[in-house]
């Protein structure tokens, strides 16, 4: 296991360096150059701006202000918003809260909603349940998250009163954030539970366990879920960038101070070191995640770990 | 009385695609709303982007079926023209992928070695991107608009038809007709393009189908936060996004647009399902 773990981190590395490149040359790709963009839309003498590219290193070859960009990021440094001067560390800090809790919340609901939804329409195969289930995972498919978002904002504050529609704090602020989210997601694991299930429960082992005359549920439980599990894993750590890019748009509709809504508004202020952080560190999340992914896979079928 | 499944393979696609349910009722759907995205004049008698400030906020009556926006405009009319758009650009967006993701799949399984890891890595770097990021990078590279929201949604698509295009020419590669190709003289790009690429056809129209789905709701989500097309343009993303501030008033305005974004992507997902079955009958349940 440790080699294989060792072996895992180190291929993560290159992965992160390709990400900082691509961020740090983001600013340099945009037409204009970054001293420009830095000053936005504010008039500006030709001597300032030089002054400017000056201080901002713009002078210097590439390579160079690339390994400067990346000797900051260990220190925390990623720069400053244009907008209002604050540092970036500073602005993804405070909203990693937030964030952490709509994607922690919104996982729960996919794997409860997706879980349940599988195995009933996997146990009741060919009745109404599994067609009811099936068409309510396709209809979630084939939703806009924005959509059911708002939808859920009209009848559950607008209408009912029930929960506040947007803002962060208090789990009454969480729930229908997370259920938008996480509804989502659980569409595509109740498709993919459903059918790793019935592969399952086709398999000789399933028939040794019922005529040794276990109880239906020991069987589904220990036997069948357990196997269908290896899949519902893989899938759920690729489910994880839907949920996070998922995150950014369930942000902005339900006006959460999230990561996801930082970046969207420093797109559309064109607030780049802003841009380069979020983007930056929601890449990160995702390999980490990916790595853990991975890692526990390993855990679960030994046969991945001596491949 | 009994009848013979047709020989060849594109034949017996048809014949398997006729006789799912799925892609039926897909197909009748989508091509309702293509038919009314190209009549759509027809359709209404008013304009999408034609102002009528006493007529503003109307909720759905017999005048304005579907009720009319802020500025008084008619919304069936405007999500009749939003399907124009938003069908292209679905259709677009994943031509880009195509034009993007098939070659660099072709060639990646075709000549393998330095060509397939150097081309894998760059697929791999694309996919740390998770969902609709990478699509975020490139417009904030590009700027916010329709045309980049398509280019954005395209590119971030294109990994995953170098990735099938890839796997399936990587086993047709040593397929015996490859050999006999290769025998008679065929140079590479000849074997690449009339011999392997035929092959690799079904993932990539199945793949197709459903990314048309995942596309049209990516460049909506785009265009719901003010990333892609840009107002009076009646793209159905847009349409909700415009719906957004008047939640409490106008509950039709975000409602109606999104039961159409809805109604198409789960007639191209149905037609998409029906496609996979038919091209690979071991795959049905």
């Amino acid at each position: 296991m440790v080699p294989f773990v060792l072996r895992r981190l180190l291929l993560a590395i290159p992965t992160m360096v390709a990400v900082s490149i691509v961020v740090f040359l983001m600013l340099h790709l945009v037409p204009g150059d970054p001293a420009i963009i830095f000053f936005g839309d504010q008039p500006v003498t030709p001597e300032r701006l030089e002054l400017v590219r000056r201080q901002m290193g713009l002078h210097r070859p590439l390579p160079v202000q690339y390994l400067d960009f990346v000797r900051g990021i260990p220190r925390g440094d990623l720069g400053r918003s244009i907008h209002n001067r604050t540092p970036v560390l500073e602005e993804l800090r405070t909203r990693v809260a937030s964030s952490a809790q709509l994607a922690l919340a919104a996982f729960v609901v996919a794997i409860a909603l997706g879980l349940s939804l599988g195995l009933l329409s996997a146990l009741r195969r060919g009745t109404w349940v599994d067609a009811g289930s099936m068409l309510l995972a396709l209809g979630g498919v084939s939703m806009p998250i924005f959509w059911l978002a708002a939808m859920l904002i009209f009848v559950f504050s607008l209408k009912l009163g029930w929960f506040p529609a947007t803002g962060f704090g208090g789990w009454n602020r969480l729930v229908l954030p997370a259920f938008a989210l996480g509804f989502i997601s659980s569409a595509i694991l109740a498709r993919l539970v459903r059918s790793s299930v019935l592969e399952v429960l086709a398999l000789p082992f399933v028939t040794t366990a019922r005529s040794k005359g276990l109880r239906e549920a020991v069987v589904i439980w220990r036997h069948v879920l357990k196997n269908a599990f290896i899949a519902v894993i893989t899938v759920m750590g690729l489910q994880f960038g839907t949920l996070l890019s998922g995150a950014v748009i369930t942000e902005t509709v339900f006006a959460r101070p999230g990561v996801g809504k930082l970046l969207v508004d420093a797109i559309s202020t064109k607030d780049f070191p802003i841009v380069q952080g979020a983007v930056l560190f929601i890449a990160l999340v995702y390999v980490i995640i990916n790595l853990l992914v991975d890692l526990s896979y390993a855990y679960l079928d030994p046969r991945i770990r001596f491949e | 009385m009994l009848r013979a499944v047709p020989r060849s393979l594109s034949r017996q696609v048809l014949w398997r695609l006729r006789r799912s349910k799925s892609a039926l009722v897909g197909s009748i759907i989508l091509g309702a709303l293509v038919l009314a995205a190209f009549a759509a004049p027809l359709l209404t008698p008013y304009e999408p982007l034609a102002i009528e400030p006493v007529d503003r906020l109307q909720p759905p009556n017999a005048r304005h079926w579907l009720g009319t926006d802020v500025l008084g405009r008619d919304l069936f009319t405007r999500i009749l023209f939003g399907s124009r758009v938003s069908l292209q650009t679905g259709l677009i967006s994943v031509t880009i992928a195509l034009l993007i993701g098939v070659p660099m799949g072709l060639l990646a399984g075709f000549y393998g070695g330095f060509t397939d890891r150097s081309l894998m890595r760059v697929v791999d770097l694309m996919l740390t991107f998770p969902g609709i990021l990478l699509a975020l990078v490139l417009i904030a590279i590009l700027g916010p608009d329709l045309f980049n929201a398509m280019l954005a949604v395209g590119v971030s698509a294109s990994p995953a038809f170098a990735r099938v295009v890839r796997a399936t020419v990587l086993s047709s590669r040593e397929q015996t007709y490859v050999e006999a190709a290769r025998a008679v003289g065929c140079s590479n790009m000849r074997i690449m393009l009339r011999h392997i690429l035929p092959n690799t056809m079904a993932p990539i129209i199945v793949l197709g189908t459903l990314g048309v789905a995942g596309a049209i709701i990516a460049a909506a989500a785009l265009s719901y936060l003010g990333l892609g097309a840009r107002p009076p343009e009646p793209e159905w993303g847009a349409l909700l996004s415009e719906g957004r501030n008047y939640l409490r008033v106008a509950w039709w305005m975000t409602t109606f647009p999104g039961l159409a974004i809805m109604t198409a992507v789960l007639s191209i997902n149905l037609l998409g399902d029906g496609l996979r079955d038919a091209f690979d009958p071991r795959l049905q349940s």
